[in-house]
């Protein structure tokens, strides 16, 4: 049965083109959910058909639970967007014609992710990344603020380069394939490019592996490519920033995972854990001592993301059952607990008038329920029980101190720091003396603590099956 | 493949790489956009030989993309948008012509070292076509660094597109939805850079981008 998959592209392509003509805000939005609700019950049906494996699709366990993943969180977030969207519309920092844009672009990006994600076909999964890239470029510019302009060009900017490079890796990969599995479609389709791997040229496929690094990993955001990110997050729509981190750098990381996969198949090429976990932690230093600096509130959670993942790159750099599944679990817990900061973190901007960490104190008395949400959710990120990002850091540090005792110990000052600095940054705006507006706010909780309930019912109790479930995606990760 | 079919494809593809070069060290936005739209012409050109050595004749869509696109409409529009923001005379500051082209050089020789090794499997001519691509790529990214101006920083993007097109097209047989893609894919870059480039005229009064540096720097010190 193909239809589903078919569904998960068509649902949004066609929400797309409407969405470009309808120019009622409360219209728009709800007609957003919709397609977004529709997209995750298709993603849900995929669990329930067969599996499919042509030169074009293929679905197995590894990109069905992050189908679902993206597909919920695109659900979740439209929620959120709907009200916050409302709010920047009455202050006018949005006008009508920018917002019939911004909710096509939305399922425009959504229609791209999926396509990454489901594609078998190396040329698709590099569209998939590129569209979804140009769309939130878009985004990210809408406000046409001097600083959303700058950011929407370095993004852009980097963006692009980095899919260039990534394209350029896929072209080597195809030079490399088409000897050994024939001209046109099937030397491109990843399952092939899977089973082939061993007879491949092992220097032309390393070369490629370098080129889809770098242009992968621009994408996912890993120092030092990631100067775009925290421009990006902090200067577009927070709905956005929620989407670029829980998702977009999560399909990244799946496109260079799946290239691993293939470069593990053949003995003499580079060694790619190697890189990965060099790379990660990296990252995971590196954003760790910058969120000490950061003043904008987006911003100090755009470099959080930087550091979740080199977290998740060292973990899958690792290999090895144990570290793949604290990869995917962190993968799942960051892709839960960042959108629901963010979604906090909007409200919060809206409510105060701004971005600037100084400028927001006291949390905690004037707006209790947001400060509730935020505490918790910063509670999660920085992988206190008992959230389910302190089981997948517990099991990815115990697991490296049994077989690379130094790595670990990176590692665990990496998040260490990482965790003071969140901490000293989030005393004063939750606790400090109030300050601001205290004034009601107009927010939608639901998606927010959804979020933060099911991370926290994944660090208390992971079902049998979604263990079960992640077991063999870490096998067929190796 | 008769040795005169490799010679003429090498002689196109390096005629990119040279075209490349001449691009780093253009200080008129004018010249810049003339030498990019004869370097999407020698591009077409080498696809449809590609096209025609390989008996391949859809790359010829590729080919006529290139050359009506990239050869005329591109360089044609950003012309008249360089015309109406009165920046046509303008002459940009490029980082020293000497040491821009010796890491130019530098590049070349990377990418020849890098893809020359390569043996197994991989016809000479794939090979060797995409030592000229991946040189192309490079200065392309060379260029963007160096470049301050949105205009000129486009046309290294662009620039760095066209390496990308010939490399695909010199892999024999690599399925049309690339292509396809590529060529859509630089409709969309373009129509985003254009939004891009009027909006940063319509805040800043300049495509100058060193103007954003200086916001930037304004906003950091305020803080």
């Amino acid at each position: 049965m193909m239809s589903p998959v078919l569904f998960l592209l068509l649902i949004p392509v066609a929400a797309t083109l409407l969405l470009g003509f309808i120019a009622h805000y409360r219209i728009g939005a709800l007609l957003n959910v919709l397609a977004s609700g529709a997209t995750l019950a298709t993603a849900i049906a995929l669990l329930f058909t067969e599996r499919v494996r042509t030169d074009v699709f293929i679905i197995d366990d590894f990109n069905i639970y992050l189908v679902i993943l993206t597909a919920f969180v695109g659900f979740t977030t439209s929620i959120f967007s709907a009200t916050y969207i409302g709010h920047e519309l009455e202050v006018g920092k949005l006008t009508p014609v920018f917002l019939r844009f911004y909710h096509a672009l939305y399922q425009a990006m959504m229609a791209a992710m999926n396509l990454a994600l489901v594609s078998n076909n190396v040329g698709l999964l590099w569209v998939g990344v590129e569209v979804a890239t140009l769309s939130t470029v878009m985004m990210v510019g809408v406000y046409r603020t001097p600083e959303a302009i700058e950011a929407a060009w370095k993004y852009f900017i980097l963006g692009s380069v980095g899919i260039a490079l990534a394209f350029f890796g896929t072209i080597l990969i195809y030079l490399v394939a088409q000897p050994v599995i024939g001209e046109g479609l099937p030397a491109m389709a990843w399952d092939m490019l899977l089973r082939n791997g061993a007879r491949f040229d092992a220097k032309l496929l390393s070369l490629a592996f370098v080129f889809l690094l770098v242009g992968y990993g621009t994408k996912i955001g890993l120092a030092p490519f990631h100067a775009w990110l925290p421009d990006a997050h902090a200067e577009g729509p927070t709905p956005i920033s929620a989407v670029l981190s829980g998702l977009l750098l999560n399909v990244a990381l799946y496109a260079l995972l799946r290239f691993k996969m293939v470069l593990a198949t053949h003995p003499d090429t580079l060694n790619v854990g190697m890189i990965m976990i060099s790379l990660g932690l990296i990252s995971l230093v590196f954003s760790g001592f910058m969120l000490y600096r950061r003043r904008d509130i987006k911003r100090l959670f755009a470099y959080s993301s930087i550091e979740h993942m080199g977290i998740m790159t060292f973990a899958f750099g690792m290999g090895g059952p144990l570290a793949n599944f604290a990869g995917l679990l962190h993968m799942t817990m960051h892709s839960l607990v960042k959108p629901a900061i963010f979604f906090a973190v909007g409200h919060i901007a809206q409510v105060k008038g701004t971005q600037r960490i100084s400028q927001i104190r006291g949390l905690s008395v004037t707006h209790p329920v947001l400060a509730v949400g935020l505490a918790l959710g910063v509670i999660a990120i920085a992988g206190l029980p008992p959230f389910g990002m302190f089981l997948s850091e517990f099991m990815l540090v115990s697991s490296s101190f049994a077989r690379q005792p130094l790595l670990a110990l990176i590692l665990v000052a990496g998040l260490l720091i990482a965790f003071g600095a969140l901490m000293l940054r989030m005393q004063d705006v939750l606790f400090g003396e109030p300050s601001g507006p205290a004034g009601g706010v107009k927010a939608s909780y639901i998606p927010l603590f959804v979020h933060l309930t099911l991370a926290l019912m994944a660090g208390l109790w992971l079902p049998e099956p979604m263990v079960r479930w992640f077991r063999a995606v870490a096998a067929q990760l190796g | 493949m008769t040795s005169l079919q490799f010679d003429i494809a090498h002689l196109l593809a390096g005629g990119m790489l040279v075209l490349s070069l001449l691009l780093l060290y253009q200080d008129r936005i004018l010249a810049t956009l003339n030498v990019f739209a004869l370097q999407a012409i020698v591009l077409s050109l080498a696809v449809a030989w590609q096209a025609y050595v390989q008996g391949a004749m859809h790359l010829m869509v590729t080919a006529v993309i290139a050359l009506v696109v990239k050869g005329f409409v591109i360089p044609g529009a950003l012309n008249r948008i360089v015309y109406r923001l009165g920046i046509h005379r303008e002459i940009e500051q490029v980082i020293g012509a000497g040491p821009t082209m010796l890491t130019g050089l530098g590049l070349i020789a990377l990418s020849i070292l890098l893809v020359m090794p390569v043996k197994v499997g991989v016809t000479a001519l794939a090979r060797e076509d995409l030592a000229f691509a991946l040189a192309v790529i490079l200065l392309g990214l060379l260029m963007m660094i160096t470049r301050r101006n949105a205009v000129t920083q486009i046309v290294g993007f662009m620039s760095l597109e066209n390496g990308l097109i010939l490399a695909a097209t010199g892999a024999k047989g690599m399925p049309l939805v690339v292509e396809i893609s590529v060529a859509f894919s630089i409709l969309i870059a373009f129509s985003v850079f254009g939004i891009f480039v009027f909006r940063i005229r319509e805040r800043f009064d300049t495509v100058d981008l060193g103007a954003l540096d200086r916001f930037r720097r304004e906003r950091s010190t305020l803080q």
